[in-house]
């Protein structure tokens, strides 16, 4: 099998291919989506948190101009509940209908949808369905949840208990005991809103007996599997198409009820159908993320050596488990926290509860930020403890170069790995030697300047299939490639990858490029068109399309080449081993003016008069990837804040961040990711934050009380890197979606305690507004009661 | 009651029947078609919708459609000219300013508007410039290259100008 070697395209800042359509506005996202004689959809939510639904009069709004049709829960029974993929031990899964049937579980679920000829139409139709609702108790803090006699969420289980996952590994009360110092903190990692800048939108039609349905999803195939089987159509009947998507960070990697129910419309009323989300409305129903609380231990030697950490968390699960919630909490969580680090004992709990809350999932990071938030502030607050140097205590206990591959303590094998270059490339770029001149002149104008340093290590390239049964995920992880080389060479990528901002368009072209000998600018990568793909893509989330799905392009790719070598050794009469493609030209090494074209040789496999003996016509590969292990990117981000120091905000004055995912295959596309990334994670530390009253309403519950980071709240970020290449795939490569997201969290909030440890202080939680700052500030002076 | 109104939308005069409700971004999209502009949220907090109205950023949502009669409306569908992109459209894709793309429409105008206004702008005004769009994806940290690179691509182009004309 020949290999291709050649890395002409890959690691380029290859411009992207998505742009000219997106700087023009030709790009067609779902809500753009607009057929003949469509209708439109407005769902009546309710006010209440937790209430039983007495009785729903949809009279008055049948009759309001306009209206098509209204329905109720019990018009969706027949489409099923919506789904979960995940089991993990003793899971009680809730019954998660479409439209609520029986009672309402948080504020924004919905209770009926109204159908009509324009938006406004349905809209003000809406607004006439009256409800009789009984209201029940509420309960909104997942730790009360669990608490004797709360009230209970989905009576079906009679508990709200969702799991309990315990990992272990070492003698955790010997570590405990053996300890010289230890150290805990009590975190709340707060529920964040996604805000993806697109709101979801959902759009159908059926014709002929085939349903085409269009979302804003980060798996299509997913949302095809599951209409199909809820809609009742044969799979080969049902084209889901995610167009362009305006970005997901989890929020999209579900199958939503209004994906169900656009399609349950189109297929009942013969017309085309849309609804699109109202911002408001998605703050309600859209998925929300993180909401864990916990208390995390350090058992440590004074020499700040640890021994052993403890962990007991609470995961808010929301009021139904959606797709894959259990994950972020459990597997992506609980695996990952020992990060960089040799921890030789390990003991952690997690809880996961039921409330009255909007349903929690994935988002960005999904499970590692909690857990490399815990770790690096518990390190933090070691070396606060004993008195040594942070970046000292993260070097002490560093996975040495040397210890690869490494098992951790929670049973799984870095591959590959190299933590103190870039913790030294970090700090210089961050110039942690002039730190405390910098500290002194800020004192001097009255603020408190801070650095904080965060140290990860992440899992991606999810996952081995087998993994993924073991863990209680209950599909593969493997992604899938086809391409199609057209008889005149024109090649086509369909990938099983769902991007939604990512640029696959342009990474899997310069992956493509280097295999076929080939220019990128000669290959088109499809994708989102459950119809053109393979049969199954996973999809994109997890920082796995790379490691994963880019993977299963590279080895469709090569087995063209192979096949491309084959022929034209034997149109050129030579071995094939002597036989390379360069620059679209097929030739005898060594000998390139008597070369035939890429487009000769593909022709001639369709041509079919002259091949190799035995060889099937035709130029086409289809590859499903299953990775043999997940890879484990890591980094080392460092973040410097000055406190004003009569107001309490906080201001970021310098980002520096050296992060690790491999092998590059566009240096620019990461940078942008990593930049993203390190913004939203800005955002948890700084600026936001989900809030409920006891009621189970929702206080931030628009733009405008939800802070999403403006260009003047983030800096300029300074970024470096270091190249460890991963030995699972063959191009060494990890993914790089979410690092920004894990390393710069917890970066932040240790700058800020940093800054404020003078003051005796020695946790905050997020989002360490101006106002946190400031009473703690004055508390800690002894002016609290001012 | 429908008035008629008359805009001038990316060149081109258009007389439509309005809702006096109707917000000119609802025009823009389900009446004319242009999709470029988009919605992304309901408080005019994201910026996604704006576009030049007069010359001026405008968050189209936040306008109603017969406000703009006798308007010059441009959208993102209207930034380039004679099939050459604008050099904000230019610098948006080579400084990788947009990943998902749905902001973008708004930013790039919001960049237009402030460029006619200030030339050569630090990365502070620039920020303080675009702190009504909001970006999920790139951090900013590019659009402000962008931005900055759009500045001087133009004022280089202006000074080509000048000199052919002095040339001349």
């Amino acid at each position: 099998m020949t290999t291709a070697t050649t890395t002409t395209y890959i690691g380029t800042r290859l411009q992207r291919k998505e742009d000219p359509r997106l700087i023009t506005g030709s790009g067609l996202f779902t809500d753009d989506v607009t057929l003949p004689g469509m209708v439109y959809v407005s769902l009546v939510r309710s006010p209440h948190a937790h209430a039983r639904i007495r009785r729903i009069d949809t009279s008055a709004a049948t009759k309001e101009p306009g209206v098509v049709a209204v329905l109720t829960g019990k018009d969706l029974e027949a489409t099923g509940v919506l789904p979960v993929f995940i089991s993990v031990p003793k899971q009680s899964t809730s019954k998660h209908m479409p439209i609520a049937t029986d009672k309402v579980r948080y504020a924004g679920d919905a209770v009926a949808a109204v159908v009509a000829e324009t938006r406004d139409a349905a809209k003000r139709a809406a607004d006439a369905v009256t409800v009789d609702y009984e209201p029940l108790p509420v309960v909104v803090d997942a730790t009360k949840a669990l608490e004797p006699g709360a009230p209970i969420v989905n009576e079906e289980l009679g508990t709200n208990l969702v799991f309990t996952y315990p990992v272990k590994g070492g003698d955790i009360d010997k570590a405990f005991g053996d300890a010289e110092v230890k150290v805990s903190l009590h975190l709340v990692n707060q529920r964040l809103i996604a805000n993806a800048m697109e709101p979801r939108s959902a759009a159908a039609k059926f014709e002929a007996g085939e349903l085409t349905l269009w979302s804003t999803t980060q798996i299509p195939h997913f949302v095809q599997l599951i209409a199909s089987l809820n809609l009742g159509l044969s799979q080969n009947k049902v084209r889901v198409i995610a167009p362009e998507v305006g970005g997901g960070f989890g929020s999209k990697l579900q199958v939503y009820a209004e994906e169900l129910l656009v399609g349950h419309l189109a297929k009942t009323l013969g017309r085309p159908v849309k609804w699109t989300e109202e911002r408001r409305e998605g703050y309600l129903a859209t998925v929300h993320g993180r909401d864990l609380v916990g208390d995390i231990e350090v058992a440590a030697k004074r020499d700040g050596t640890i021994l052993g950490v403890r962990i007991r968390t609470v995961a808010n699960m929301g009021a139904y488990l959606q797709a894959f919630a259990p994950v972020s909490a459990t597997i992506l969580h609980a695996f990952i926290i020992p990060g960089p680090y040799i921890i030789p004992a390990f003991d952690i709990e997690i809880r996961g509860a039921y409330t009255n809350t909007t349903p929690v999932d994935a988002y960005r990071g999904a499970g590692r930020p909690e857990a490399i938030y815990a770790m690096e502030r518990a390190i933090d607050r070691l070396a606060d403890e004993i008195g040594m140097d942070p970046a000292e205590v993260r070097r002490k206990n560093f996975i040495p170069p040397d210890a690869f591959p490494f098992n951790t303590i929670t049973g799984i094998t870095y591959d590959s790995g190299n933590y103190a270059p870039a913790l030294d490339r970090a700090l210089a770029m961050a110039d942690y030697k002039g730190f405390e001149k910098r500290r002194a002149e800020s004192k001097g104008r009255g603020n408190y300047r801070g650095i904080g340093i965060s140290s990860y290590v992440e899992i991606c390239g999810l996952a081995p299939s087998k993994a993924n049964s073991a863990l209680g995920v209950g599909w593969g992880g493997y992604e899938s490639a086809r391409i199609r080389v057209h008889p005149t060479g024109a090649v086509q990528v369909f990938t099983g990858t769902s991007p939604h901002g990512q640029g696959h368009e342009t990474s899997w072209s310069q992956i493509a490029a280097d295999a076929l000998g080939i220019s990128p600018n000669d290959i088109e990568v499809r994708h989102g068109d459950t119809f053109e793909s393979p049969g199954m893509g996973v999809g994109t989330f997890g920082s796995r399309s790379l490691p994963v799905g880019g993977i299963a392009v590279h080895k469709a790719a090569e087995k063209i080449r192979e096949k491309v070598i084959q022929i034209g050794a034997h149109l050129l009469e030579a071995s094939p081993d002597d036989v390379v493609i360069e620059g679209g030209k097929v030739f005898v090494k060594g000998v390139p003016e008597k070369a035939k074209n890429f487009g000769d040789v593909s022709m001639a496999a369709y041509v079919a008069n002259n091949l190799p003996a035995g060889m099937e016509p035709g130029l086409e590969a289809t590859v499903y990837y299953d990775p043999p292990n997940f890879t484990f990117p890591f980094g080392t981000h460092v973040a410097e804040v000055e406190i004003d120091g009569e107001t309490g905000a906080v201001e970021l004055v310098r980002y520096s961040a050296c992060d690790d995912c491999g092998r590059q295959i566009n240096p620019m596309i990461v940078e942008g990711q990593l930049h993203g990334g390190i913004a939203q994670g800005i955002g948890q530390a700084l600026y936001e934050g989900a809030v409920y009253d006891d009621n189970g309403q929702l206080l931030s519950g628009s733009m405008m009380e939800y802070h999403v980071p403006t260009a003047e709240d983030v800096p300029a970020f300074k970024l470096d890197h270091t190249v460890t290449l991963t030995k699972t795939n063959p191009l060494g490569v990890k993914g790089v979606g979410e690092a920004g997201t894990i390393g710069s969290t917890p970066a932040v909030v240790n700058a800020v305690i940093d800054a404020l440890s003078p003051l005796g202080i020695k946790h905050l939680d997020m989002p360490l507004t101006p106002e946190k700052i400031w009473r703690a500030t004055l508390k800690s002076k002894g002016e609290g009661k001012r | 009651m429908a008035q008629a109104i008359t805009v001038t939308v990316n060149g081109t005069k258009r007389t439509k029947d309005v809702e006096p409700s109707q917000l000119l971004v609802e025009l823009l999209r389900d009446t004319l078609g242009l999709t470029g502009t988009h919605v992304g949220c309901d408080t005019s907090q994201c910026g996604a919708c704006t576009v030049l109205v007069d010359g001026r950023a405008t968050k189209s949502c936040t306008i109603l459609a017969v406000q703009t009669d006798g308007a010059e409306v441009v959208t993102v569908e209207g930034l380039a000219k004679n099939g050459e992109l604008h050099p904000v459209q230019r610098a948006f894709a080579s400084e990788h300013a947009l990943q998902c793309g749905f902001c973008t429409p708004g930013l790039m105008i919001t960049a237009v508007d402030f460029l006619a206004r200030n030339a050569s702008p630090s990365d502070a005004e620039i920020r303080h410039a675009i702190e009504g769009n909001l970006c999920r994806c790139t951090g900013y940290h590019n659009i402000v290259n962008a931005i900055r690179s759009a500045a001087a691509m133009m004022t280089m182009s202006a000074q080509s100008k000048v000199a052919a004309e002095v040339k001349r």
